[in-house]
C-alpha cells in the first residue's frame, strides 16, 4: 500500500491555515458528548488532555506514575526551540523548518515540519502565560542560547530543567481541568491493549497497578502520548518505566509502525560502571562547547589522563571534523566514540569511555567562568562518579536517548486506524532520521496544545458520540486476552528474572542494532531475538499474584513487548540499505567514513503492518517529496 | 561491601507492617541506592521470595517518584540528593541500614515502601496554577519580569513534588511543598492576579488533607533534594495574611 500523509495542497506557508479552515468543527454544546482517552501525561499528553478538557470534551487521562507531573519529559535539560528571532540573528519560521528537515537527514514530511516551526512561537507565549520561569536578561526580556545543528540562538531555557518547567506548566493546566471536572485522571494505571471496533479505535484496556484489576474504557477517540522506546536497549537515558507497550499494542491491533530503526544515541552520557547499572545519565550537550574530546593514541594506555602528554593524545573529533570539531552532530560524535573504543583506546575501567577535557577551557577562561556555565553539570557528574571534573577530564560515552521512529501518522496526527491519534515522541512524524537538540519539547507541546485540538475535531465531527460502549464484544475479547496473558506470565515460575532477560535483550540490541549496523549484525539479531523471546516465555519468573501491586509483573509485560519490538527494529534496519541520521549501516558509507544516504531507493517512510508474532510484517511506503529544501548531503566537516 | 538491611514490609494499607532483615552482599560503591535494592530484589526473586516494592522512575533525581527514609532521614544522608542519586560509596562495609516509607498521616502506605501521595495532587488541583486557556495569550516578551524575580520564582519552581518535606516534618506538614508553588506563581506578574485566591484555596486544601501545621522545625529544608528554602514558607504566610485582609471571596 502506498500511504498518503495527507499534506494539504497549496503554498507551504499557507497549508496549515488553509487546512484549519477546511476541517470540520464540533459545536461547543456537543463537545461534552464526546469522550476522549489520552494515554500518557508527559508534555504531549498533559498539554493535549488539558486543552481538550478546556474546549469542553470529556477527557480520561491515564499515566503509570503516581502523578502526571512525573512523565519523563520532566528530565529534559537543555531547552525548547522557537523561531521568535528575539536576538535578531536571522532566525525565521522558514529557517527553523529548514534546519529541522536538514538535521533530520531528509526523512521527515515537509508539511508537518513547517507547521511545527509555525506553531513554535505560540508555545513560548503559552508557557510564559502559564508562569514558566524562563531565563531572562537584566531588562526582563527572555534569554536565548544556541544549540547543535543551528547557527542562530533560538533555544529558550529554564536553568538546566527546561523539561521540568514546561511539564509543570502543562501539569498545572491539567490540574485546573481536573478540578473543573472535564478531565478524569487515572494515575498508577497502565494501558495494556487498544480496543478496535469495526476498524476504528474506540477504547483501551488497562491494569490498575494498585489493585491489579483489569478493566476497559470506551471513548470516541484515543490519543497515545506514551513516549519513546529507547529502553529496548535496557540501558538508556529514559526513565525505568518508559516502555513500548502502548504503541506496540496499537501496532498489533492494526496501526502501522514507522521507521522503528531511527533511534538517537546521545554522545555525552556518563559511562557504565558495571552489571548492576540500571540507567544512563545524560550530561547536557552544551558541555561540548568548552570541552575537548580525546583518547590516548596508543591502545591499552592505562596511565591516568594527567600523565599522558599532549603528543600522545588523539583529539579525534577535531582531527576528523576540523570545522565543527567537538560540536559535530550527535550521531557523528557518538559513532566516532564507539570506533575509538572498539580500537581498544577507550578509557576508564571498562574501556568504554572517552575523555571530555576542560583543562584548556579552565586555563583560558578560569575555573569561575566554567563553574558559572556548567556548575550544576559538574556537580551531577561528581555525585555519580565521585570525580572532580575541574581537576581531571570527565569520562563520557554514548547512550540511547530518543526514538525518532514511532507509530505512523498523517498530517492530522491520525494513525492508520481511524480514531487513533499519536502525539509527541510516540509518533514518527517530525524529526526524520535524527532529532536536533531542543526540538523534542517543541514537538510534544505543538502536538498537544495547538494541533490535536483542531485535527481531532475533524474526526469526531464525522462520528456519532458514545456509539460504542464497553458492552461491545471487542471489549470483552480484549479483557480476556489481557487477563490471559497476565495469568500466563504469572504461571511460568521459571528460573530467570525479568531484569536478566531484559539486560540480555539490551546487550544484543546495543551490539547488533546499535550505532553501527551491518547485514551480518542485523542477521544475528534476527536470529537471537526470537530465541530470547522463546526463553522468556518458558523460563521467566514473575513472583506474586495479579490481584495486587506487582512491579515484576508490570516489568514482565513491558519486556515481553520489547522482545517482539526489537525484532521489528532489526528488520527495519536491515531493510533500509542506506545510512542516514541515527541509522548507520557500515556497508553504506563514504570513503571517509561518512554516512551514504540513498535518496534514489530509500527516500520514503517505512511503515510496518503487523501480521503475527513469528511472521514477517508487511512493509508500506510513504514517499517523501522535498519541494522546498533540496535534497543535499549533510556535511559538518 | 556487605550490608545489613532492615526494610519495612507491608502487604497493603490495612495490613500490619514490620521491619524485615536482609543481607546485601558484594555491593559496589558505584551503585546507586536503588541499584543496590535491585540486586537485593533479584536475589529475593531467585530465592522464591517476594521482592521489595518501591517507587522509582527517572533515576536521575528529577521526577520525584522515589521516596525512602534511610536511617531516619528522608532521601538518606547526602544533602540535596534523591534516593536514586544517592550512591553506595557514602556507606561502608558492615553498615546497618533501616529503610522505611514516607510516614505521614496524609500519605497512607500502599505496599512496602510505596505510599499514596495523591493528597499533594489535590492541593495542586485546588489552585496551583494560573487560569489561562490555551491560545489567545500575549507575546512572550510583552510581560517583562525582573531577572531577580524570575530567578526567585525558579528557585521555588524547582520543587519535584517528592513529599520528603512532609515525611521529615514532625507535624507531617506540606507547607514547603505548598509554599513552593504559591511562591513561584506569586513572584510573577502573570501569577499575581490570582495570588490571594490561590494562597487561600491551597492552604485550605492542605489542611483538609490532614497535613499538619508548620512550627518552624526546618526539617523540610534540610531534606529537600532541590534545596528549597523555608523563606518560601514565610512568603506563603505573608501572602496568606495579606489575602485575609484584602480578598473579596466570591464563593
Amino acid at each position: 500500500m502506498i500511504l498518503d500523509g495527507k499534506s494539504p495542497s497549496g503554498p507551504l506557508a499557507e497549508k496549515w491555515e488553509k487546512h484549519r479552515h477546511e476541517m470540520k468543527l464540533v459545536n461547543p454544546a456537543n463537545k461534552r458528548r464526546y469522550r476522549i482517552i489520552v494515554v500518557g501525561t508527559g508534555l504531549a499528553g498533559a498539554s493535549a488532555a488539558a486543552t481538550l478538557g478546556e474546549l469542553g470534551y470529556n477527557v480520561e487521562a491515564f499515566c503509570y506514575q503516581d502523578s502526571p507531573r512525573r512523565g519523563h519529559s520532566i528530565a529534559a535539560q537543555g531547552g525548547i526551540n522557537a523561531a521568535k528571532n528575539y536576538p535578531n540573528d536571522g532566525d525565521s519560521i522558514y529557517r527553523l523548518f529548514h534546519d529541522t528537515i536538514k538535521g533530520g537527514d531528509f526523512r521527515a514530511r515537509e508539511a508537518n515540519v513547517y507547521r511545527l516551526a509555525e506553531v513554535s512561537n505560540s508555545i513560548i507565549d503559552q508557557c510564559v502565560a502559564q508562569g514558566v520561569p524562563f531565563a531572562r536578561d537584566y531588562a526582563g526580556y527572555l534569554g536565548n542560547r544556541s544549540f547543535g545543528g543551528a547557527q542562530v540562538s533560538r533555544t529558550f531555557y529554564a536553568r538546566g530543567q527546561t523539561g521540568q518547567q514546561l511539564l509543570l506548566g502543562a501539569y498545572a493546566a491539567l490540574c485546573r481541568q481536573i478540578k473543573a471536572g472535564s478531565v478524569r485522571l487515572h494515575p498508577r494505571t497502565e494501558m495494556l491493549d487498544l480496543v478496535v471496533v469495526e476498524g476504528e479505535a474506540k477504547g483501551i484496556t488497562v491494569r490498575d497497578m494498585v489493585t491489579g484489576q483489569i478493566r476497559s474504557y470506551a471513548g470516541d477517540a484515543v490519543c497515545l502520548c506514551t513516549g519513546g522506546y529507547s529502553n529496548v536497549f535496557y540501558l538508556s537515558t529514559n526513565a525505568a518505566g518508559s516502555n513500548v507497550t502502548a504503541t506496540y499494542r496499537a501496532y498489533k491491533r492494526g496501526a502501522f509502525f514507522a521507521n522503528p530503526c531511527f533511534t538517537q544515541i546521545h554522545p555525552t552520557c556518563i559511562p557504565v560502571t558495571g552489571e548492576h547499572q540500571s540507567k544512563l545519565t545524560l550530561m547536557s550537550e552544551s558541555l561540548r562547547n568548552d570541552g575537548r574530546v580525546w583518547v590516548p593514541r596508543a591502545k591499552g594506555d592505562k596511565r591516568p589522563p594527567g600523565e599522558i602528554p599532549e603528543s600522545e593524545r588523539d583529539y579525534y573529533l577535531e582531527r576528523k571534523y576540523p570545522s565543527y570539531g567537538n560540536l559535530a552532530p550527535r550521531d557523528i560524535s557518538s559513532r566516532a566514540a564507539k570506533e575509538v573504543c572498539d580500537e581498544g583506546r577507550g578509557v576508564g575501567a571498562s574501556g568504554r569511555g572517552v575523555y571530555l577535557d576542560f583543562g584548556d577551557a579552565i586555563a583560558r577562561l578560569g575555573q569561575d567562568r566554567i563553574q558559572e556555565r556548567y556548575g550544576n553539570l559538574f556537580d551531577m557528574y561528581e555525585k555519580i562518579t565521585a570525580e572532580n571534573a575541574y581537576r581531571q577530564p570527565m569520562r563520557i560515552y554514548p547512550a540511547p536517548h530518543y526514538a525518532m521512529g514511532g507509530l505512523w501518522v498523517d498530517y492530522n496526527l491520525q494513525s492508520t486506524l481511524p480514531g487513533l491519534f499519536v502525539l509527541g515522541e510516540a509518533n514518527f512524524s517530525d524529526h526524520g532520521a535524527n532529532r536536533l537538540g531542543a526540538s523534542a519539547l517543541m514537538q510534544g507541546l505543538a502536538d498537544g496544545y495547538f494541533i490535536i485540538p483542531y485535527t481531532i475535531a475533524h474526526y469526531l465531527a464525522q462520528t456519532v458520540p458514545g456509539k460504542v460502549t464497553t458492552d461491545h464484544a471487542e471489549f470483552s475479547k480484549s479483557l480476556e486476552e489481557v487477563d490471559g496473558r497476565t495469568k500466563k506470565l504469572l504461571s511460568l515460575k521459571g528460573r530467570r528474572t525479568v531484569n536478566e532477560l531484559h539486560r540480555e535483550l539490551g546487550r544484543v540490541m546495543w551490539e547488533h542494532v546499535g550505532m553501527a549496523r551491518s547485514e551480518e549484525s542485523l542477521g544475528k539479531a534476527l536470529k537471537l531475538i526470537p530465541q530470547m523471546r522463546a526463553e522468556f516465555w518458558e523460563d521467566v519468573r514473575v513472583p506474586g499474584s495479579g490481584a495486587e501491586l506487582n512491579q515484576e509483573l508490570e516489568k514482565a509485560g513491558r519486556v515481553a513487548d520489547f522482545l517482539e519490538f526489537g525484532e521489528l527494529m532489526a528488520r527495519d534496519a536491515l531493510f533500509r540499505r542506506e545510512s542516514c541520521g541515527g541509522h548507520f549501516r557500515v556497508e553504506y558509507q563514504m570513503a571517509d567514513g561518512e554516512a551514504r544516504r540513498d535518496d534514489e531507493n530509500f527516500c520514503y517512510v517505512a511503515a510496518w503492518q503487523y501480521k503475527g508474532v513469528d511472521q514477517e510484517p508487511v512493509l508500506h511506503k510513504e514517499s517523501l517529496v522535498f519541494q522546498h529544501v533540496p535534497l543535499s548531503t549533510r556535511s559538518y566537516k | 561491601m556487605d550490608l545489613t538491611l532492615y526494610v519495612w514490609r507491608q502487604k497493603g494499607p490495612a495490613e500490619p507492617g514490620r521491619l524485615q532483615q536482609y543481607e546485601a552482599r558484594d555491593i559496589s560503591p558505584d551503585m546507586s541506592f536503588l541499584e543496590m535494592l535491585d540486586v537485593v530484589n533479584e536475589g529475593l526473586i531467585k530465592a522464591e521470595q517476594e521482592p521489595i516494592a518501591f517507587d522509582h522512575d527517572c533515576r536521575e533525581g528529577i521526577c520525584g517518584m522515589c521516596s525512602q527514609v534511610i536511617n531516619g532521614v528522608a532521601h538518606g544522608p547526602v544533602e540535596k540528593t534523591t534516593v536514586c542519586q544517592l550512591h553506595m560509596r557514602h556507606f561502608k562495609d558492615g553498615d546497618s541500614l533501616y529503610i522505611e516509607p514516607w510516614r505521614a498521616r496524609a500519605f497512607p502506605v500502599i505496599k512496602d515502601l510505596i505510599v499514596d501521595r495523591s493528597a499533594l495532587e489535590r492541593v495542586m488541583q485546588a489552585g496551583g496554577y494560573i487560569s489561562v486557556h490555551t491560545g489567545g495569550v500575549a507575546d512572550a516578551n510583552a510581560i517583562l519580569i525582573a531577572k531577580t524575580d524570575a530567578e526567585t520564582a525558579m528557585d521555588a519552581a524547582e520543587c519535584i513534588g517528592c513529599g520528603a518535606c512532609v515525611a521529615a516534618c514532625p507535624n507531617g506538614s506540606a507547607m514547603l511543598f505548598t509554599a513552593a508553588k504559591v511562591g513561584h506563581l506569586a513572584m510573577l506578574p502573570q501569577g499575581r492576579v490570582e495570588a490571594a485566591q490561590r494562597v487561600c484555596v491551597m492552604t485550605e486544601a492542605m489542611l483538609k488533607e490532614g497535613f499538619g501545621n508548620c512550627s518552624n522545625h526546618y526539617e523540610c529544608q534540610a531534606v529537600c533534594p532541590k534545596g528549597i528554602k523555608v523563606q518560601f514558607i514565610a512568603k506563603l504566610n505573608r501572602e496568606f495574611i495579606k489575602a485575609q485582609i484584602t480578598t473579596r471571596r466570591d464563593e
